[in-house]
């Protein structure tokens, strides 16, 4: 009993099969072929004319159609499809068809006068490899960083830490740096006999952005504007006291050479040096302990 | 540096992009078809080239005036078009006692024609005729030719070529399926071909392949083959020349054979056969005395093993 109705289930369930398949399915003599890069369809079935002159022309033809595009569509649908953009797509292979192309194949283009030197000299292209961050490096780096902050001084550049791969600018300003790095900032150190002179050494300036904090902007202005307005001369003390002292020394230079200049000129020098030290030194000391109040002065004369 | 062939030479980027665009290239635009009238035209021809061109917008254009040439005859004018527009396809309708509603349709290679095919119309239905809702403009169509003709008669060859190069539109890599709308199903029988456009309606079968039902839109031609103009064999070797850039690339040792099994191939050193290696089979050992002959216990083949 158990096995009749297992029987009847399988033989309904191939019914069920046969019947939804018998929707799409068509019956043809030759199988057509396709191409499905192109969604076309060939269907080389010989037509039966007197089917066609029987019926209505516009019905046969329908019918046909029909026919021929349902089989295109099964074809087409058993293609791999894919969710794009929640829209259901399926993918087209290559077309088959052979058709004419519309213009001839470019020619290659000629080699630029570069390329041409490049192949003469048998220079070839150098591909640079992805730079990868390097694990010694990055550990050299952070210590470094760290001495820094434990001691509070400034960490030296990126390229004088040491990493696998130095290019030639990296190189050659570690050189330079080691070099001003003595006790005579460099002054005393010989460069090699093709060495050339380090390039880009004075100071950068450094310019505020053109649009940046407003607010320190217009500080700025309204201070310069105050500056000047005001009456009273800005004084740099540091520089008055080094004027005074310089105008000072001259006046002192001057008047021991008219002396020394007049009476012995044969020890004038010995005598010069001498009486120059001893009265520069008593000078500067006068000098400076008149230093402020004689500045003072010297600002208000100017 | 790209040499211009042609009086301009590109001052702006725009205008190199331009020519760019209409140089040459490995994979080529969709082709442009112009649409044209001749001497005289009657009401028919008119309506079925503004029908032609609403399929095949927005690659094509229509021309309104009247072109007194004689395709057949002399094709420079239609080539001076082609240059002008950059299209390598065209369709050049006229009309006179002789040849009634008559239709060219043909295709250049390299601003030089190639082929033309000439069909008259017999009966026309236009758009405005039939009453139904169009599909969009644009939409790729599937293509049916259906008849045995096409497939053994060399002009019919020729035009099924030239009309899937016609209408095909666009190449693209995937496509929507809730798209596929448009049916166009050419049938040639007794040399006549019978041209009509429908709109593809999926319902809903048991499985996931819809079921077709179809719905007539668009024009329907009943089209008489007339004169062709077929280009020379070797002309069209060289128009199909497809550049090398494009062709797949081989894999070395790989091959493939009848049933589709993939073989890879190794190329070993030499090896001495006596030194190798095999499983110790303690009682194949060598026994002093009379003892059995060693037998080595596999042999290595070099050649071919089944990869996969």
């Amino acid at each position: 009993m158990a096995a009749c109705s297992i029987e009847d289930v399988l033989a309904k369930a191939e019914q069920d099969e046969a019947e939804k398949l018998k929707s799409i399915t068509v019956q043809k003599e030759l199988d057509i072929e396709f191409d499905i890069g192109n969604l076309v369809a060939y269907d080389k079935n010989r037509i039966d004319i007197r089917q066609f002159r029987e019926q209505k022309k516009d019905d046969f033809l329908r019918s046909l159609a029909r026919d021929n595009t349902q089989l295109l569509i099964n074809e087409i649908w058993k293609h791999p499809t894919e969710r794009v953009e929640e829209v259901i797509v399926v993918k087209l292979p290559e077309p088959t068809t052979a058709l004419p192309r519309e213009k001839p194949p470019p020619k290659p283009r000629p080699p630029t006068k570069w390329e041409e030197f490049a192949k003469l000299k048998g220079i070839q292209k150098k591909k640079k490899t992805n730079l990868v961050w390097d694990d010694v490096a990055k550990n050299e780096l952070h210590r470094l960083r760290n001495i820094a902050r434990a001691q509070k001084i400034k960490v030296p550049g990126v390229g004088l830490t040491p990493t696998a791969q130095q290019s030639t600018t990296d190189l050659s300003r570690a050189v330079n740096v080691a070099k001003v790095s003595t006790a005579s900032a460099g002054k005393f150190q010989d460069r090699l006999p093709k060495e050339k002179a380090p390039r880009n050494t004075g100071k950068k300036r450094k310019f505020q952005p053109v649009i940046g904090n407003f607010s320190s902007e217009k500080q700025r202005q309204l201070d310069l504007l105050k500056v000047m307005d005001s009456k009273k001369p800005r004084l740099d003390v540091n520089k008055a006291v080094n004027k005074q002292m310089r105008e000072d020394d001259r006046e002192e230079s001057a008047a021991k050479f008219r002396k020394g200049g007049k009476k012995g000129r044969k020890g004038g020098n010995f005598s010069g040096k001498g009486k120059g030290k001893g009265g520069g030194g008593k000078g500067r000391a006068g000098g400076k302990g008149q230093g402020p109040p004689g500045g003072k002065k010297g600002a208000g004369k100017r | 540096m790209k040499q211009y062939g042609g009086v301009i030479k590109p001052k702006t980027k725009r205008a190199k992009r331009f020519l760019d665009n209409r140089a040459p290239k490995l994979t080529e635009n969709v082709k442009n078809a112009m649409i044209m009238k001749g001497g005289n035209t009657s009401m028919t021809v008119t309506q079925a080239l503004k029908d032609i061109y609403a399929l095949k917008k927005p690659s094509a254009v229509l021309y309104k005036k009247k072109n007194i040439t004689r395709p057949f005859e002399d094709s420079t004018s239609l080539e001076f078009f082609s240059k002008k527009t950059d299209s390598s396809l065209f369709l050049f309708g006229s009309h006179n006692k002789k040849r009634p509603n008559n239709l060219i349709f043909g295709r250049l290679f390299d601003f030089h024609v190639l082929d033309m095919i000439e069909l008259g119309i017999e009966k026309y239905n236009s758009l405005s005729d039939i009453k139904s809702s169009k599909c969009p403009e644009g939409t790729k169509p599937m293509l049916v030719f259906a008849g045995d003709a096409f497939d053994h008669e060399n002009e019919h060859k020729c035009l099924k070529s030239l009309l899937t190069d016609f209408f095909r539109g666009p190449v693209v890599p995937s496509v929507r399926l809730a798209g596929l709308e448009h049916v166009l199903h050419f049938t040639a029988l007794e040399g006549k071909i019978y041209m009509r456009s429908y709109r593809s309606l999926l319902k809903k079968s048991g499985c996931r392949t819809p079921r077709i039902e179809l719905e007539e839109i668009g024009p329907s031609f009943d089209f008489i083959l007339r004169r062709t103009h077929l280009a020379s064999d070797d002309l069209y070797k060289t128009a199909h020349k497809q550049p090398k850039a494009l062709k797949p690339k081989k894999k070395k040792n790989i091959s493939h054979d009848t049933f589709g099994t993939k073989f890879g191939r190794l190329h070993m050193q030499k090896q001495d056969l006596a030194k190798l290696q095999t499983r110790k089979m303690k009682g194949l050992r060598k026994r002093r005395g009379p003892a059995a002959a060693a037998v080595v216990a596999g042999e290595t083949s070099l050649k071919t093993t089944e990869v996969e």
